[in-house]
Parts: structure tokens; C-alpha cells; sequence
């Protein structure tokens, strides 16, 4: 079985339709590319799958590992094993991201009818993960995002996937607005996750992250529709050759 | 996608009152109505001598002639002061020790979470307290019921006891220091207050003494259309240091009730009070309908050189708040700070803030109040800082915060500045956020339920005054957040 299978997916943002039947299928082990034009609705694509108030399905299929995610609330998807990296993650001010984190893992032990656990036990697992990720301890005691820089708050993200571990993680636009030092961070953090039960969807404008994180499939999204799918050289087609090609092949 | 659960703040905005049950007790209640027959009455129920009573009735001719004033952002009908009863109690002599007190009364103590009985500490369990020792005093409509670890007190010196105990045992005291910083005629309501007052708590720590333990008071209206008027006077002689902490919840019932409080606190050379309240007092219900009229005066003095005064404020209840917790830094060096977490939810209204008189040299004030409004609520910051001609030097930092749930209430602020100095700096920053939709939908994305990530946006807002309060009560000002929010977003 497939860990997440989109079928068929129309949605409504208030009175404009932005996707009109998108399928895709990714399975455990896989990472997939989603790539497009600013305005071609990737973000609507991953709001829905993630529940966002205001992004109305209209018609098709959302699972994740066979779970019909459409009636669920955004903390019920999270459950199930949902991870959203957002575009633009917001400040929580003054509380600090350990504190963010013990409660999300918590919540999600919860449901797992575990006990939570100690903080001193969950500040020891934390400390080691992100010297694993070459992250400043400090980094945890910082309001969440609070004076973060862009590339602060992306790394922020990827510790909040690995924390949660995740069935299926979409990223967001994550490496945008990175240099190459927290790209390469970035990447780090998704290679730790990846493994042959989880799957990552990594929504992106370029090529570059994928040259750290390599794709097995890369899909196009124009006009709110995958127009084409293909393997990783997909990429640096497009790379060199933009979007236009596509557009002219798909246009009504 | 489907949404069946609230997912709008104004959804969710629905309030749990637990302090709100009546205590079936018989009750002695003076007759509604207020004349210098019912202050002759309060005083001769009090035993107090004449200084007192003329002293009472001398505040009862000046608010007769005084206005109720109009000037705080808050809206009520008009008070009758003659539908007022101004003085009710438990029936029966003022019990000796615990043993004495209506087990009812004990009771209502345990249910509120309040400890009457004093921890005995067992050998080998030193170590690990169940709870931490804090001193009570325990008011109950117009009267002291009991006051806990007197005598541990007594041995460090300090007198912690109820206002009317303190008349009789240390009259001087009182004496000199009633209304030297909140004088008879300061306002409608301390003018009110210092005619009826009935009980509250006195605190004097002697010359060089740090009070081994918090002090606190809690105060509990039970009657029926009564008013409370307690009087609280803390003395921190020279080199000394108290923490006081005060508690107050009361019945739900459907008619506002009168709470008129006047506090007073004066801080000698080198001494430092520590003030904090979790004021819990029933708001009403989610129309506007019932709760208490908080109108409240407290004021503290920085008399001696290097003295120190803190207020710290948690205000939850109330239909309406209306107090300044204010500093005169009299003395040189001397530092007044005011830190104040106000949450209105459904139809409260709360106009609050403090006043810092600067008049010494050197002297320094700090201001951080953080307003949460939700429901139809509405929340105003109202402070005052004034730079007399002779605060030489003298600094303020104020930072006002407001945080709004939902669209349909109201935060303001009403900074106001005097300075007659070329040399002060009075600093001022003020901000205005929303808890958005974004940050709950990071929250929910991540597993954390709607309402957790509500008190946990909340609690961050407010980490800069929670760290002022004890230990202790700053568990409970989280978990009093907590409930006050509970169903406030989604």
C-alpha cells in the first residue's frame, strides 16, 4: 500500500478553483519533487494535505497509509503521521522551542497511549540531536522562531520532523532563501529522516537542494495539475529549459 | 475540509468557574445601608479604640461629599451604596485556634485549595515539603478566620496578623502608618474604604529580619449583597524583606457585589516588598451578568533610601477591574517595578495599570504589563509615570503588550507622562498582537490541541511577569490562565 495516494484532488481557495484533479502516489522509501511556477498551486497542494482552514476539497481522495485524511483535523493528520515544513513558519514568542517540542512529542505520545516523557530524559534526546545536526545547542532555548533568521527557521523545521518523526514529511519551499552552509544543513537533516518506511514530498522552486537530496520521481505542477512526471533528470530540464515548454504542451 | 469541532476564537471562548459555590454557614450581616450609625457599629463590633472610630467617621463625612469618579474606560449602571450591606461574619466569637472554626468554613478552605492547617514538618522528610510553607491569613466576608505559622513568625519577630488584631496588639503601629500612603480623601472608593473597612492583613517586619516564609492572604466573599472593604498595611522596617501574596474568589451569583480594597506598603531604608495577587474574583457569566466590581487602591511608598517595591499582578476575574498598584519612590536609590498580567474573556472589562511617582534621586522604575482581551471584552493599560522636579536621574521603562483572541474585543492604552526633569529617561514601548491563525495551525499541525496551544501562546506572551511570582503561584497564575481560556480557540 501506498503512503499517500492523492486522487483525483479539486480544491477551492473562497471562490477560485487552484487544483483541479491531481494524483500522486508516494510510497515508503520514496522522495518525490514537486516543482512549478510561482502561482501553479503547490502550497495549496500542501495546505490541503495538511488540513489548513479555508482550502475546501471539492472533490477526490486524500490517505495517508490507507487513513482517509479529508474529515480529519489538522492535529488528527499529524497523528496519523502527517509533517508539513512550512513555507513561512511564525514566531511563538516566549515559548521556547524546547518547550514547543516537548509538547508536540507529547501530545503525539499521548495518543500512542505512552507516558510523556521526563524532561530530563527529553532534554538529553534533544541535545543529541541536534549536535547530530550541527545545530547550537542554544537553538533550544530560544522563543520558537523568535528573532530567528530565514535560514534559522527553516533549520527549525527540519528538528521539528526529526523530533516527530513522521510517516510522510512535505516540505515546503524549506530551501528557499537558504545559503549554501544551511542548505547544506538542510539537506543533512533530510538525509538523517529519510528511511525505507518514510517518504518525503519536497515542494521547490530549484535544483539545488536536489543535488544533496536526490529525487525518484519529479512532478510538474502547472495550472493545478501535474502536467508531467518523470525521475530526477526532470529537474535540470527544467532547470535549463523553464516551464514554458510545458505550458504550450498543456494549454487547453 | 469539514471542521466540527470550534475552530474560531470566538467559538471557543467559553469560561469554567470552580471558586464559584456558596458556603452554607449562618452569617451575623448588618442591616444594607450606610450611616455613621453603621460605622459607630463596625468600630464597636471591633472593640476599636476612639482614635479609630473618629477616624472612620471623619472618612464617612468627606465621601459624602465626594463623586464617584467617571474617568476609567469601563461602563456599569450606578452603584446604590444604601443597598449595600457593610459588614458581614460568621456567626459566633472569633474562633481561638483551627480546632474552633466551623468545620464548614475548613471546608470551603479545602475546596478553594487553600492550607488552614500548618505543615508539620516530620523528621526525615525536611527534605522534600509537599508543599512549600506559606503563611495564611484568611478572610472571610468582613473577618479574619484564622492566621497560620504566627508563631513561627513571632520568633523571626515578624507580626503577621489580621487588621483588627493588630489595633489591639499594636495599636501604635497602626496608628502611625493608617493612611500615611493612601490618605482618607485620595478617592471615592479609599475614602468609602477607610469608613467601613472591616478586616484584612498587617504585616511588620522588624529592622534586618528576611521573613522566613511567603505570606498570603486570601480573601473569600460568601454573603449575599455585601460589599468587602478590607485594609491591608504592610511595614518593612529598615534592611528588611517580606513576599506577600494575595488570593481572592467569590460566589457565583447574578447581582455584582462591591469589592473595595485599599492596600498600603511602605518600604524603610534597604527594605524590599514583594507584592503579588492572583486576583480570581467571579466575572460574571458569558452575558455580562453578575460578578464583582473590584475597585481597588493600592499603594506603596519607597520611604528609605535603596528601598524596593514590586507589585506583581495576575487578574483574571472581576466583571470589572478598575486599580493602579503604584509606587512613590521617595527615597534616593530607590526602585518601584510593576508587573501585571490582565486576561478579560466574554464581557469584562478591566482598566488597569500603575502610577510611579519619582521624587528621590537616582530612583528607577520598571512597568511590563501585558493585557490579553478575548470574547467581547475589553482591556486598558492606564499608567502614569511622573518625574518630580527633584528625581535627579531618575529612569522608567514601561512596556505594554496587548494580545487579542478573536475580533470582537478591545485592548487600549492610556500612557501618561509628567516630567519635570531635562535629565530623566522615560522610555515607553507598546505592542499589539493577535494570536493568529497561523501560529494555531502550526501548533495543530504539530499535534498540540487547539486549546494547549492556545494557554501555551498565552503563557509565552506573559513569561516576563510569571517570572516575577513565586514559585509556587506561578504554577497556579498558569493553570488560573489556563481555565479562564478554556475553549478560547481553535
Amino acid at each position: 500500500m501506498s503512503l499517500l495516494e492523492v486522487s483525483d484532488l479539486h480544491v477551492r481557495v473562497a471562490d477560485r478553483e487552484i487544483l483541479n484533479g491531481v494524483n500522486l502516489e508516494v510510497n515508503p522509501g520514496e522522495i518525490h519533487a514537486i516543482m512549478g511556477p510561482n502561482g501553479s498551486g503547490k502550497s495549496t497542494l500542501t495546505n490541503t494535505i495538511a488540513g489548513q482552514e479555508g482550502y475546501i476539497v471539492e472533490n477526490g481522495d486524500l490517505r495517508l497509509n490507507g487513513t482517509n485524511l479529508v474529515e480529519l483535523e489538522p492535529e488528527e493528520r499529524s497523528y496519523a503521521g502527517l509533517f508539513l515544513a512550512f513555507q513561512y513558519p511564525v514566531e511563538i514568542p516566549g515559548v521556547t522551542n524546547m518547550e514547543f517540542l516537548k509538547t508536540a512529542v507529547d501530545s503525539h505520545r499521548k495518543q500512542r497511549g505512552e507516558t510523556a516523557l521526563s524532561s530530563v530524559e527529553f532534554i538529553k534526546n534533544m541535545r543529541a540531536l541536534v549536535t547530530k545536526l550541527d545545530f547550537n545547542p542554544e537553538f533550544l532555548k530560544r522563543g520558537v522562531n523568535e528573532s530567528f533568521s530565514g535560514g534559522e527557521k527553516k533549520r527549525n523545521e527540519i528538528l521539528q520532523m526529526l523530533c516527530l518523526d513522521p510517516k510522510v514529511a512535505l516540505l515546503d519551499e524549506t530551501d528557499s532563501g537558504l545559503d549554501i552552509d544551511a542548505l547544506q544543513v538542510v539537506a543533512k537533516g533530510i538525509n538523517e529522516f529519510r528511511n525505507s518506511n518514510n517518504a518525503v514530498v519536497l515542494v521547490t522552486h530549484y535544483q539545488r537542494l536536489l543535488n544533496h537530496v536526490v529525487p525518484d520521481y519529479v512532478h510538474v505542477l502547472l495550472n493545478g495539475t501535474i502536467v508531467k512526471s518523470g525521475d530526477a533528470s526532470l529537474a535540470l530540464d527544467l532547470e535549463r529549459n523553464g516551464y514554458a515548454w510545458l505550458e504550450q504542451d498543456n494549454s487547453p | 475540509m469539514s471542521n466540527n469541532i470550534a475552530t474560531t476564537p470566538e467559538e471557543l471562548i467559553s469560561k469554567e468557574y470552580t471558586a464559584g459555590f456558596v458556603t452554607d454557614i449562618e452569617t451575623e450581616t448588618l442591616p444594607p445601608g450606610l450611616s455613621e450609625e453603621v460605622v459607630r457599629e463596625i468600630s464597636r463590633k471591633k472593640a476599636e479604640p476612639e482614635w479609630l472610630t473618629e477616624w472612620r467617621l471623619d472618612a464617612l463625612r468627606r465621601w459624602e461629599k465626594m463623586e464617584e469618579p467617571t474617568w476609567a474606560h469601563v461602563k456599569f449602571p450606578p452603584i446604590d451604596y444604601q443597598a449595600i450591606s457593610y459588614f458581614a461574619a460568621p456567626k459566633g466569637d472569633k474562633p481561638k485556634s483551627l480546632d474552633e472554626v466551623d468545620p464548614e468554613l475548613l471546608r470551603t478552605y479545602e475546596k478553594l485549595g487553600i492550607p488552614l492547617h500548618e505543615q508539620k514538618i516530620l523528621a526525615g522528610v525536611e527534605e522534600e515539603p509537599s508543599q512549600p510553607r506559606v503563611a495564611v491569613d484568611a478572610v472571610f466576608d468582613s473577618v479574619s478566620i484564622t492566621t497560620t505559622f504566627k508563631e513561627t513568625l513571632k520568633e523571626h519577630g515578624v507580626v503577621f496578623c489580621s487588621f483588627s488584631e493588630a489595633v489591639q496588639s499594636h495599636p501604635d503601629l497602626v496608628k502611625k502608618y493608617l493612611g500615611s500612603v493612601v490618605p482618607k480623601t485620595d478617592n471615592f472608593y479609599a475614602a468609602l474604604n477607610s469608613a467601613v473597612f472591616s478586616d484584612g492583613s498587617f504585616v511588620y517586619v522588624p529592622k534586618g529580619v528576611r521573613c522566613p516564609m511567603e505570606l498570603s492572604t486570601y480573601f473569600r466573599i460568601n454573603a449575599e449583597n455585601t460589599g468587602q472593604f478590607e485594609r491591608t498595611l504592610i511595614i518593612a522596617d529598615e534592611g528588611s524583606y517580606v513576599s506577600y501574596l494575595e488570593g481572592c474568589t467569590a460566589p457565583m451569583r447574578d447581582e455584582n457585589q462591591l469589592h473595595a480594597a485599599v492596600v498600603e506598603l511602605i518600604a524603610l531604608d534597604d527594605a524590599q516588598i514583594k507584592y503579588s495577587t492572583v486576583q480570581n474574583w467571579y466575572p460574571g457569566d458569558e452575558n455580562g451578568v453578575g460578578g464583582i466590581y473590584n475597585f481597588v487602591t493600592k499603594r506603596g511608598t519607597c520611604r528609605g533610601a535603596r528601598s524596593h517595591i514590586s507589585w506583581t499582578q495576575v487578574e483574571t476575574g472581576s466583571a470589572i477591574t478598575w486599580k493602579y498598584p503604584s509606587v512613590i519612590l521617595r527615597g534616593d536609590d530607590s526602585i518601584g517595578e510593576f508587573y501585571s498580567v490582565a486576561l478579560t474573556n466574554n464581557r469584562q472589562q478591566a482598566d488597569t495599570g500603575t502610577k510611579m511617582t519619582h521624587i528621590g534621586r537616582n530612583t528607577k522604575s520598571t512597568i511590563i504589563s501585558k493585557g490579553i482581551s478575548a470574547g467581547h471584552s475589553s482591556n486598558a493599560y492606564r499608567g502614569l509615570v511622573r518625574m518630580n522636579p527633584g528625581a535627579r536621574d531618575a529612569r522608567n521603562y514601561t512596556q505594554c503588550d496587548s494580545l487579542l483572541i478573536g475580533s470582537e474585543c478591545a485592548a487600549h492604552t492610556f500612557p501618561y507622562i509628567e516630567s519635570r526633569r531635562q535629565d530623566a529617561i522615560v522610555e515607553h514601548e507598546a505592542t499589539t498582537t493577535r494570536v493568529s491563525d497561523d501560529q494555531l495551525f502550526m501548533c495543530r499541525q504539530r499535534g498540540i490541541e487547539p486549546e494547549k496551544a492556545v494557554s501555551m501562546i498565552v503563557n509565552g506572551f506573559c513569561r516576563d511577569v510569571f517570572r516575577e511570582l513565586p514559585m509556587e503561584f506561578a504554577v497556579e497564575a498558569s493553570k488560573l490562565l489556563e481555565v479562564s481560556l478554556e475553549g478560547a480557540v481553535g
